[in-house]
């Protein structure tokens, strides 16, 4: 089987004016989106409370949020999730209920309204502990954008360290554009999630980058243009199957993950997706605006061809 | 080129059988138990005890699945929850509270594989069920009680030194310690900075007011804030035993926080109202000269607190501390030499020292022991002193029955928290949810990798299935990796196993991709295995270490369900190269390296571009302008490197994967030729193969 018989290389190169303006303009929507809409920020981040309960019987939300009333809790939000027995109850920080007190006083409510219930989750988090996660989150993307480029720049140059990170940044702006749009929750799980998207699609740009290198000591004297092209081309069907295999394990979590993983496969998607976009079309072309030559790559081993050098 | 030294393939064949071995625990899940382990040293765990258990187990007539000691404490197996929960009350009732008999769940793999260190993973909050809290130490509260010791200190030293003062007196953070004239200041300063180390002195002149103004010192309070979250761990440790939980942990996070995860607890509520019982002890001075019945009227005197007295009426009391309750090291309930019901206490060197001089001073006056928890303040017990008592071994009795002394000694044991705690995090999983959790962490693993395996089988064939392999004992590795180190698995940890899944197949695909380049390209089978490994290696290491840098901030900076994520993450990394570079290869090299004629590699069916034959495609000496035949030499050399066909013919000597063995320059250059001419088994792989080395062997001829 062979699914990509692709008989000479596809020009992407030539099409980096579009893709530039594909590029420019969702991330100015993205930017957009998380400036006016901003992200919904989930409890670890925010401080506050989730409960989460199951009923024997399908719940009734109107009920719940009279008990909650009847406690004097207001800026509740009560929500099925998952089916129609799961309630997720979302609390503000209070201040008038000491952190332990609260989820035990809304239990005992509820258990009083209906005795069916069952405690599921409970989440507690301080304000002061929310923002330090969301300190620790931003540090976290910037420590690994850091790592990134310097790892690229000693393997590579430094042009491929810019290259790759920017095209991956683009990719985390457009998961976080997403997540703001549609106003999905933003929780720690999908932290993690866009930081491994933020890793593995940095792989897809060194395998283009890796044959990018071969292909300037192969071809000498070829266009630039050209190299890229033709890198492109021959890693696409590895660029394809990889990201469809590791799609499907994506697709088993979104079906069988249940809701805590569910946003966290849903970033991954939309990662995966971009990521391939991005490597393909806006590494390679920043690259190429960076001015990438063959001496950047190619100077530096010529230095001890012996060893390896052909012995007929 | 395609074989392994035998070396290589003991690694493998060792690694998976650790893999397998350190796997194993896995599969055989956990049956509910009992532990008992004693709260005291006096009373081990020993073989009397496990005589004692089984006979109240026999007397209640509860089944049981298996009864041992082990590590200092009895672990009885139960076939399900129900007898478990049944056979602690009993157990509970039987042997009372010298023993923190605690719920647990026991591996149910066999016994030889415990021996080996083979233990199965170990399960986090959100797959088993339970607790999780952060509590922050409040350090001003510390810090005010600190003050109030010194404070009292102070006074004392002042007196014994008969140095006049007018007062001291805490405001916040500072001491201000009055004088009426500058001599006695003088005097004063010079006995207290040599006598308090902690403390910084300042003096403070203005409106005719003689003051010395004292502050903690920098390290003195960092000191104090370690000591002060030590003594809180150590008492939250023992009131978790009172709780009565197998695996507890509780640890120092950051400065003045403390985690404590108390796995497979089912009452949450009891969970949080005994840690959060945050508690302090001080003894004080009763103020019997003044009128409590004015004080109940509202008119409380200076100096004095109005508190209600356990189990009694209300009571005024001094608001001097004396002594508070980090000095208490043990509280026991016991009797007097005339069988009256007891608390003994003991006390530290300082303590005692303290309580000493206390009781000398104060015989026949009333002293109370305040329980301070958060906005309630009551007095536990206010005994008579006798006599000045010294050695640090006090007898609180009279007046109380056992099970009142019981409780009191419970109250002083346990309420010691140093400074008050705050839970700022708390993550409660209920043990449905961490059982369905287990299920679909699971599920999306088993389904991923089904899905995975079925398509690469399809559109590698034979390699795939190999690739499939590495993959399988990729998981099999990570598992019995995380089993070694007993990480705590997550849900977040088990969707990285997933992940790692998706990802790890990317080194093989590289490969093989590789591989089918190879064969477009021209080589023989041998030759197209061995290039497309030798050069896909080099990616798949680049690759992996971008997605290392991840995991490691992961790790670093994520808490918590993230942190398992990158765990599971960076060890994944770790195995999947291990596992699709060198054990996919050592599978090949078996299976394939020792066919002298290896006519087709069986990699699915390679398309070969139909104008490759003109030389269109990956012909790069056409894109090439003509070139300078003196430079082609050294660039030849140059490209080797990287591998262009000059690096093959190379290759093709030693090894000979075909026919061709000579040393001749032009024989060699026809290598790939013949290869490809072997390789033709189909109709049209023969067509084309045939055109394709005609070009081949053309272009080899002008380069040489």
């Amino acid at each position: 089987m062979e699914f990509f018989r692709v008989s000479r290389d596809i020009p992407f190169m030539s099409w980096r004016r579009s893709a530039a303006v594909i590029s420019i303009v969702t991330f100015i929507l993205s930017a957009f989106f998380l400036t006016t809409r901003g992200l919904n920020l989930g409890v670890d981040f925010t401080g506050g409370t989730v409960l989460e309960v199951s009923y024997a019987q399908a719940a009734d939300l109107n009920q719940i949020r009279e008990v909650l009333n009847g406690l004097n809790m207001s800026d509740v939000t009560v929500q099925n999730f998952g089916t129609s027995r799961d309630v997720m109850i979302r609390l503000p920080v209070m201040p008038d209920y000491s952190s332990a007190k609260l989820s035990e006083t809304v239990l005992e409510a509820l258990r009083q309204a209906d005795d069916t219930v069952e405690m599921r989750r409970v989440e507690f988090v301080g304000p002061q502990v929310g923002s330090e996660l969301l300190e620790n989150g931003a540090l976290a993307i910037l420590f690994v954008s850091l790592g990134i480029v310097a790892y690229l720049a000693v393997r590579f140059e430094w042009k491929f360290g810019v290259a790759g990170i920017i095209a991956n940044l683009h990719d985390v702006i457009i998961i976080l554009g997403f997540f703001a749009f549609f106003q999905w929750e933003f929780s720690l799980t999908v932290l993690a999630a866009v930081l491994a998207v933020l890793g593995y699609s940095v792989n897809e740009s060194v395998v283009i980058f890796d044959r990018i290198r071969e292909n300037f000591r192969k071809l000498r004297k070829v266009e630039v243009t050209t190299v890229i092209d033709n890198a492109i081309t021959r890693t696409m069907a590895r660029t394809i199957i990889t990201h469809g295999s590791t799609q499907m394990v994506v697709i088993a979590m979104l079906l069988f993950g249940g809701e805590v993983l569910y946003y966290f496969a849903l970033a991954l998607t939309i990662g995966i997706l971009f990521g391939i976009y991005s490597s393909i079309m806006v590494a390679s072309q920043i690259l190429l605006l960076l001015g990438v030559k063959r001496e950047d790559l190619v100077r530096l081993e010529e230095k001890k061809p012996e060893n390896d050098g052909a012995v007929v | 080129m395609n074989r392994y030294a035998l070396w290589k393939y003991l690694i493998i064949a060792v690694s998976l059988l650790l893999g397998l071995l350190y796997t194993l625990p896995n599969f055989f899940g956990e049956s509910p138990a009992v532990q008992i382990s004693p709260l005291r040293v006096s009373n081990p765990a020993d073989t009397a005890l496990l005589q004692q258990v089984e006979d109240s187990l026999k007397r209640a007539n509860i089944q049981n699945d298996g009864l041992f000691l082990e590590e200092g404490s009895i672990k009885v197996r139960f076939l399900d929850t129900d007898t478990q929960i049944k056979a602690k009350d009993v157990l509970q009732s039987s042997l009372g509270d010298d023993y923190m008999i605690a719920l647990n769940l026991l591996p149910n793999s066999p016994q030889w594989l415990a021996n080996l260190g083979a233990l199965p993973m170990y399960l986090g909050l959100d797959l088993r069920g339970g607790v999780h809290f952060m509590l922050e130490v409040d350090m001003e509260g510390a810090i005010s009680t600190a003050l109030d010791r010194h404070s009292a200190d102070i006074r004392a030293a002042l007196r014994e030194k008969r140095i006049s003062y007018a007062g001291v007196e805490r405001l916040g953070e500072t001491l201000t310690i009055k004088f009426r004239d500058a001599e006695s200041r003088e005097q004063a300063l010079s006995m207290l900075k040599s006598d308090y180390d902690d403390l910084q002195f300042r003096e403070e002149r203005a409106d005719n007011r003689f003051h010395l103004i004292a502050t903690i010192k920098q390290e003195a309070l960092v000191q104090m804030q370690d000591s002060t979250v030590q003594q809180n761990i150590t008492t939250l440790r023992n009131r978790v035993n009172e709780l009565g939980v197998a695996e507890p942990i509780i640890q120092k996070a950051g400065a003045d926080r403390v985690i404590v995860q108390l796995p497979g607890v089912q009452d949450t509520a009891k969970a949080k109202e005994i840690l959060g019982r945050t508690a302090t002890l001080e003894i004080r001075m009763v103020d019997e000269e003044r009128d409590l019945d004015a004080a109940m009227r509202g008119q409380v005197p200076f100096g004095s607190e109005l508190y209600e007295e356990r189990g009694g009426g209300p009571i005024l009391v001094k608001k001097q501390v004396l002594l508070t309750g980090d000095r208490i090291t043990d509280a026991q309930p016991g009797f007097t030499e005339d069988n009256q019901p007891a608390v003994h206490i003991r006390l530290d060197n300082n303590g005692a020292q303290v309580f000493k001089k206390l009781t000398r001073e104060n015989v026949g006056r009333r002293m109370a022991i305040l329980l301070i928890e958060r906005n309630r303040t009551e007095v536990v017990t206010a005994p008579v002193i006798r006599e000045e008592i010294g050695g640090g071994r006090v007898q609180i009795s009279g007046s109380m029955t056992t099970l009142e002394a019981r409780d009191v000694a419970l109250l002083l044991r346990a309420g010691a928290l140093a400074a008050p705690m705050d839970i700022i995090e708390e993550r409660t999983v209920g043990p449905s949810l961490g059982a369905d959790n287990i299920e679909r962490g699971f599920n999306s693993t088993l389904y991923g990798f089904l899905a995975v395996a079925v398509f690469i089988t399809l559109y590698y064939t034979a390699f795939g299935a190999i690739s499939v392999l590495a993959l399988s004992m990729n998981l099999l590795l990570l598992v019995g990796l995380l089993s070694i180190l007993q990480a705590t698995l997550t849900l977040p940890g088990m969707a990285a196993l997933a992940l790692t899944v998706g990802m790890a197949i990317d080194a093989n695909v590289l490969i093989n991709e590789r591989i089918r380049d190879e064969l477009r390209e021209g080589l023989s089978p041998q030759m197209a295995i061995n290039a497309g490994y030798e050069r896909a290696s080099g990616t798949i290491l680049d690759s992996n270490i971008t997605t290392l840098i991840a995991g490691i901030a992961l790790f670093a900076f994520g808490s918590g369900p993230v942190k398992g994520f990158a765990v599971v993450l960076c060890l994944g990394i770790l195995t999947s190269v291990f596992t699709a570079v060198f054990v996919s290869r050592g599978m090949v090299n078996f299976m394939y390296g020792s066919r002298r004629k290896l006519e087709t590699v069986p990699i699915g069916k390679i398309w070969i571009p139909e104008n490759s034959r003109t030389k269109k495609k990956f012909n790069y000496e056409a894109l090439v302008k003509p070139m300078d035949k003196t430079a082609s030499a050294a660039q030849s050399a140059e490209s080797a490197t990287s591998g262009s066909i000059d690096a093959h013919e190379k290759n093709a000597q030693p090894e000979g994967g075909s026919a061709v063995t000579g040393t001749a320059a032009p024989e060699s250059a026809k290598a790939p030729e013949e290869a490809l001419l072997a390789n033709s088994n189909s109709p049209r792989a023969k067509t084309q193969g045939g055109k394709r080395a005609t070009a081949g062997s053309g272009r080899k001829s002008r380069k040489k």
